[in-house]
């Protein structure tokens, strides 16, 4: 028994190191070698600097980097302080299980589906502008950068509006582990106003518990692509947009400093972290001088009020594009300043079937794939975790949090190429590995706390009864822990319905999703067309999610312990 | 036997040898699947291009799947990177919609395959003289390496219920951009069309616009460049958003003009208006207008990369894209509303008949209104001029 | 100067949890309320500290020293709080904890480390400022949560079944060290358990809640 949990361990050590370690090494390195200066086809053997030359001439691309730190630190920051201000107000309102069932859509909603709907939503011809536009008489609509605009301030709140719910989820989830209610009543106890508490005693113990969330959500706000390319400022724009540009430009020669661009995005993401990890360091020594000072302070009550207001806004805004989305896919002729479509109409679909049956069918094969692959390699490592009797060592955690916390931009150049030597380059094989890369984490976060959570009664149990470990878990593990598992499946649905950069590099373009569609469409004259798309993004995930709900409580409908909110 | 005597017949009607091969390439191409490289931020050539793939399925049994690009290059790119990997063949890219810097690219470096366009059959409806426009591409001679597919001219659009008197040359649009600013724009200069917003104006205000045609050179440049930017200079503080900022490409702008944004909008496709009014994208006031001295216009054709995994089946393609029935349903405005590339002279009175019959539309300009087409200057400015475009205004 | 409650009741979602109390506690002296367990003993300290969960509501009226606090914030009606288990916040050392109740009128970097010094001192842990609570006993956990708690100078002090975690043996000691520190600070003090001991210990009132 105990050499059979090793050889499990074993063979999932072998398939994390050979699927998901390897390929990031591998693509790092194909993507560091152009960077600096070595490029066999274009008959460059010598190590050489120059490619960082030629990328500090490139125009633009100072602004690119400042632009890029301005908008993904400054949303990261103001998601984190907007989360953490709801959560203290509305965490007595809403347990975890309840708080996330309102939060739903947001998580489940693809980047780039909400970009989509958030550029009409703000553009100065969009919703927002046209229910202005008769109180104040608007006959044109407003030159002002609204969307695009040079300052990334429509990028930021659409990347705000996808963050904080998911950082208010794993906030919420993190606080059901502190007994923050008695906390809270002790320090007030003493004197001391809620807002203060809330920054003095419950925050630096969530930290801990929330830090590798909000590094992942650092990653992506500082390298992402599919929002930036739909809200964010155009020329010049964020860096990993650049990046992106520049591997796609017809002079080859431009994998140079585009290589090396891609090593400086991978060290923009981690002097990001290690920014936020120095800031912390300090708010702790500073934080300890504060507290033994013991001053009350003011109530601090404004800005809980404030941050419940904002991140109230902001959600209601996210509600409004994915509205806008179902709209514009049924609408005919609905130009500005009308607030609703003019005619409506169901040829939008109509024009568009033949592309987004093909497309659909690509996506759902592509998500059934990588989280197949990753629920049970997810599953495997849990079991090889459970049989060995030992927890999760710091490093296979990190191994874990990896993929996430790498700019995708800064390996899958690189990872193309080598995928192309193994001669998977472009097929649909090659998108399922590398979106497996971004869903397997997800999934593996997801899964782990309620299989640890499960009670190990019910296991010995089994054992004591006389059944084998693989019947443990096929008839008692899995069974107990179908609404986790369904719910992890669910988030990896909705992980790999939204990859855009992946499917794109890795699929040659040939394997097209809703996602590619989206974004390539949204640079498009047809809202509409875009509409369908978009609507059928967000439709996937959110179907995931309502299946994950359902078969569950179908399947345990006589079983009420089993009926949990998990 | 009847067949056989059919083919004897057409060998010894046939011009060129290549012909009796082409029964080999349809044998060879049927089952394929053709990987076509073609931008896709327009809805009404995806549609078209699905009626393709469905129309050679059924002719040929040859699939096309629409790779929908945001950016030409994108194709390009791989290719390269496949070369890179040593994919020499079997490769991903079957063949790509293409014209100008990126046909220019991809010949120098032997990316292609071919020359392949005389043995299509359906190149006897073009005109492939030397100096005709199937024959050069941005000054570039074609030497058979790509094939024509539809004609492209530059042509500006405007509202008319917004706009009574657009302006009529580039010249005239600074003091129009003055009396109405924020109203007028263009693509980004990195996007192909906003590149084509810039030469436009650069052959128009070019002291010898002659010197275009040749591969640019330094001297050349500042010279004949120096009029362009002090027009720009003049126009650029009262465009769009003060221009700080473009439409990513002319289907953004497009929007733009629909959303009341901007008044101007542009196309390399003299139908796109009338298109997008049928389609419900445009306001059904929207009318084509063109700068007095005429409009650059060139030809958008098809080529087949090196080591495209099916050569046969894009051959296929390439030639169906040519027949006369094809170019006259792209015509058809209700379609894609694109010009024919097809040498009228050749075509038979059914054929002809065909074109004749096409529906018609007030947004639709005539051949006459659309004045004169001036020649794309050589591949190498549109690369300068773009650089050092952004050189200048991109902080 | 003392703590009363004016016919105080609490409904929940479910109604009523008790009929409507009505006591007062002297200064210096500790009043027990027993009463079986799920009977809302620590709810009636929540609506006298303050500290109601969403969906609970008091009626009746809590005044201090003569001042009416039903209606003020839980951090501004300076009543005190003990919870069973002693809650030293983990993030912080015992001396920091300390600090965390001391008031900021206390100026001073070197008058404050005093302060706490001393406090420790009191509670029998002298040179334990540095440590983590999680390295200290239960008995000590407690103590130095009094401790955290009087030197936040409260009016009144809430003790919410402190003792039920502890030995036999530390319970007793515990008790008498709450006990003498209520006297010293002369604050009226109430306590809930289901433990006849503790009342008999604390020496004040006995007072039944019932439904």
């Amino acid at each position: 028994m105990r050499s059979d949990g090793r050889l499990l361990r074993g063979a999932v050590l072998a398939a994390v190191g050979a699927g998901l370690l390897a390929p990031i090494a591998l693509g790092l390195w194909e993507t560091l070698r152009p960077a600096f200066g070595v490029l066999p086809a274009l008959g460059r053997t010598a190590w050489s600097l120059e490619p960082w030359a030629e990328l500090a001439a490139l125009p633009g691309v100072r602004t690119s980097l400042m632009l890029t730190l301005w908008t993904g630190i400054g949303s990261t920051v103001l998601s984190l302080l907007l989360a953490l201000g709801a959560a203290a107000a509305l965490y007595d309102r809403i347990g975890g299980g309840r708080g996330g069932r309102w939060l739903t859509p947001f998580l489940a909603i693809p980047h780039a589906a909400m970009a989509v709907g958030l550029a009409f939503v703000l553009a100065p011809s969009g919703w927002l502008a046209r229910l202005l536009a008769e109180p104040l008489g608007w006959t044109r609509p407003p030159d002002i950068a609204s969307v695009n605009d040079p300052w990334g301030l429509a990028l930021m709140i659409g990347l705000m509006i996808k963050e904080i719910p998911f950082l208010l989820l794993v906030i919420l989830a993190a606080l059901g582990q502190l007994p923050v209610r008695r906390h809270m009543a002790m320090g007030r106890a003493l004197g001391y106003g809620r807002g203060i508490v809330w920054i003095k005693v419950i925050v630096p113990q969530l930290w801990p518990l929330i830090r590798l969330p909000v590094w992942v959500v650092l990653s992506y706000a500082l390298s992402n692509v599919d929002m930036a390319l739909v809200l964010g400022p155009s020329t010049p724009p964020v860096l990993a947009v650049a990046v992106m540009r520049w591997f796609t430009d017809p002079d080859i020669t431009m994998l140079l400093p585009a290589s090396a661009g891609a090593i400086l995005q991978a060290g923009v993401v981690l002097a990001g972290v290690a920014l936020f990890r120095a800031a912390e360091l300090a708010a702790a020594r500073l934080g300890r001088w504060w507290l033994r000072r013991g001053g009350r302070g003011l109530s601090f009550e404004p800005g809980l009020v404030l941050a419940r207001g904002l991140v109230l806004a902001l959600l209601a805004t996210g509600a409004l594009a994915m509205l806008s989305l179902a709209v514009w896919s049924v609408a005919w002729r609905w130009s500005f300043p009308h607030v609703l479509p003019e005619s409506w109409s169901a040829k939008p679909w109509q024009m568009a079937e033949r592309g987004w049956r093909e497309v659909l069918g690509n996506t759902l094969l592509l998500a059934l794939a990588s989280v197949g692959v990753s629920l049970a390699l997810a599953v495997a490592w849990l079991e090889g975790e459970d049989r060995a009797r030992r927890g999760r060592a710091g490093w296979a955690e990190a191994l874990i949090y990896l993929p996430l916390l790498l700019p995708q931009i800064g390996f899958l150049y690189g990872l193309n190429v080598v995928f192309l030597r193994l001669g998977v380059g472009g097929t649909t094989l090659a998108v399922i590995w590398a979106q497996a890369l971004f869903v397997f984490p997800y999934v593996m976060i997801t899964l782990s706390d309620p299989w640890r959570a499960l009670d190990p009664r019910l296991v010995n149990a089994a054992a004591a009864l006389g059944a084998s470990p693989l019947r443990r878990l096929w008839a008692v593990k899995l069974p107990v822990l179908l609404h986790p598992i369904a719910t992890a499946a669910a988030i990896g649905v909705a992980v790999s319905v939204a990859q855009y950069l992946p499917t794109l590099f890795m699929g040659a373009g040939r394997v097209p999703t809703l996602t590619t569609e989206a974004v390539t469409l949204s640079s498009g004259a047809d809202r509409r067309i875009v509409g369908v798309y978009a609507t059928l993004q967000a439709a996937l995930p959110f179907a995931a999610y309502g299946l994950a709900f359902l078969i569950p409580a179908l399947l345990h409908r006589n079983r009420a312990d089993l009926r949990g909110t998990a | 036997m009847r067949q056989t005597l059919l083919a004897l017949a057409a060998l010894a009607l046939a011009p060129a040898p290549a012909l009796a091969d082409w029964q080999d390439t349809l044998d060879a191409a049927r089952g394929q699947t053709v990987y076509f490289n073609a931008w896709g931020g327009d809805p009404r050539t995806n549609d078209f291009l699905a009626w393709v793939s469905e129309q050679t399925e059924a002719l040929y049994g040859v699939t096309v799947s629409h790779v929908k690009l945001t950016d030409t290059a994108e194709a390009v790119t791989r290719v390269i990177s496949e070369r890179a990997a040593g994919v020499t063949e079997g490769g991903s890219v079957d063949l790509i919609w293409i014209n100008g810097p990126n046909f220019l690219a991809m010949k120098e470096q032997d990316l292609l395959h071919g020359p392949f366009v005389a043995d299509l059959p359906n190149a006897r409806y073009l005109d492939l003289s030397e100096t005709s426009a199937a024959s050069v591409d941005f000054t570039v001679p074609v030497e058979g390496m790509e094939s024509p597919w539809r004609l492209a001219k530059f042509v500006f659009f405007h509202d008319s219920a917004r706009v009574a008197a657009p302006p009529a040359s580039m010249a005239a649009m600074v003091d129009w951009a003055a009396a109405n600013p924020g109203r007028l724009t263009h693509p980004a200069p990195s996007n192909f069309m906003g590149a084509t917003f810039l030469k436009q104006a650069l052959v128009e205000l070019a002291p010898d616009p002659a010197v275009l045609q040749a591969p640019v050179t330094e001297d050349a440049f500042a010279a004949t460049v120096a009029p362009l930017w002090d027009w720009y200079d003049a126009l650029r503080p009262n465009l769009w958003r003060g221009g700080a900022t473009y439409p990513e490409n002319e289907s953004v702008q497009m929007q733009l003009l629909n959303d009341g944004e901007v008044d101007i909008a542009m196309a390399f496709d003299p139908a796109a208006a009338a298109a997008g009014i049928a389609r419900g994208t445009l306001p059904e006031s929207t009318r084509v207008f063109v700068p007095e001295g005429g409009t650059i216009g060139n030809i958008s054709f098809v080529a087949i990369p090196f080591n495209a995994a099916h050569r046969e089946g894009a051959e296929v393609v390439a030639n169906f894209l040519l027949d006369p029935a094809t170019q006259a349903h792209m015509q058809n405005i209700e379609v894609l509303g694109s010009f024919s590339v097809l040498d009228p002279s050749t075509l038979d009175a059914d054929a002809q008949a065909a074109f004749d019959a096409l529906p018609s539309s007030p947004a639709l300009p005539s051949l006459a209104d659309l004045g004169p087409t001036l020649l794309e200057p050589h591949p190498s400015w549109m690369t300068r001029l773009t650089e050092a475009w952004a050189v200048r205004y991109v902080e | 100067m003392s703590l009363r409650l004016e016919a105080l009741e609490i409904v929940g979602p479910g109604g009523a949890l008790f009929r409507p109390l009505s006591l007062e506690v002297a200064r210096g002296t500790v009043v027990t309320v027993m009463g079986p367990s799920g009977v809302g003993k620590s709810t009636l300290l929540d609506a006298i500290g303050g500290h109601l969960a969403h969906g609970f509501r008091a009626r009746g009226r809590v005044v201090l020293n003569g001042r009416d606090v039903t209606g003020i914030a839980p951090e501004r009606r300076r009543i005190g709080l003990m919870f069973q288990d002693a809650l030293l916040f983990p993030h912080l050392s015992v001396g920091d904890n300390l600090a965390f109740g001391l008031p900021p009128s206390v100026r001073g970097r070197a008058a404050r480390a005093a302060r706490v010094d001393q406090a420790l001192e009191d509670a029998g842990l002298a040179g334990f400022g540095d440590r983590d609570p999680a390295s200290l006993s239960g008995g000590q956990r407690a103590r130095a949560a009094l401790m955290r708690t009087l030197l936040a100078a409260p009016d009144a002090l809430l003790l919410d079944e402190p003792f039920s975690k502890l030995d036999a043996g530390l319970r007793d000691e515990l008790r008498s060290f709450t006990r003498s520190h209520v006297e010293t600070a002369r604050i009226p003090a109430l306590l809930v358990t289901h433990d006849p001991e503790d009342a008999a210990a604390m020496g004040g009132g006995v007072v039944q809640l019932g439904a």
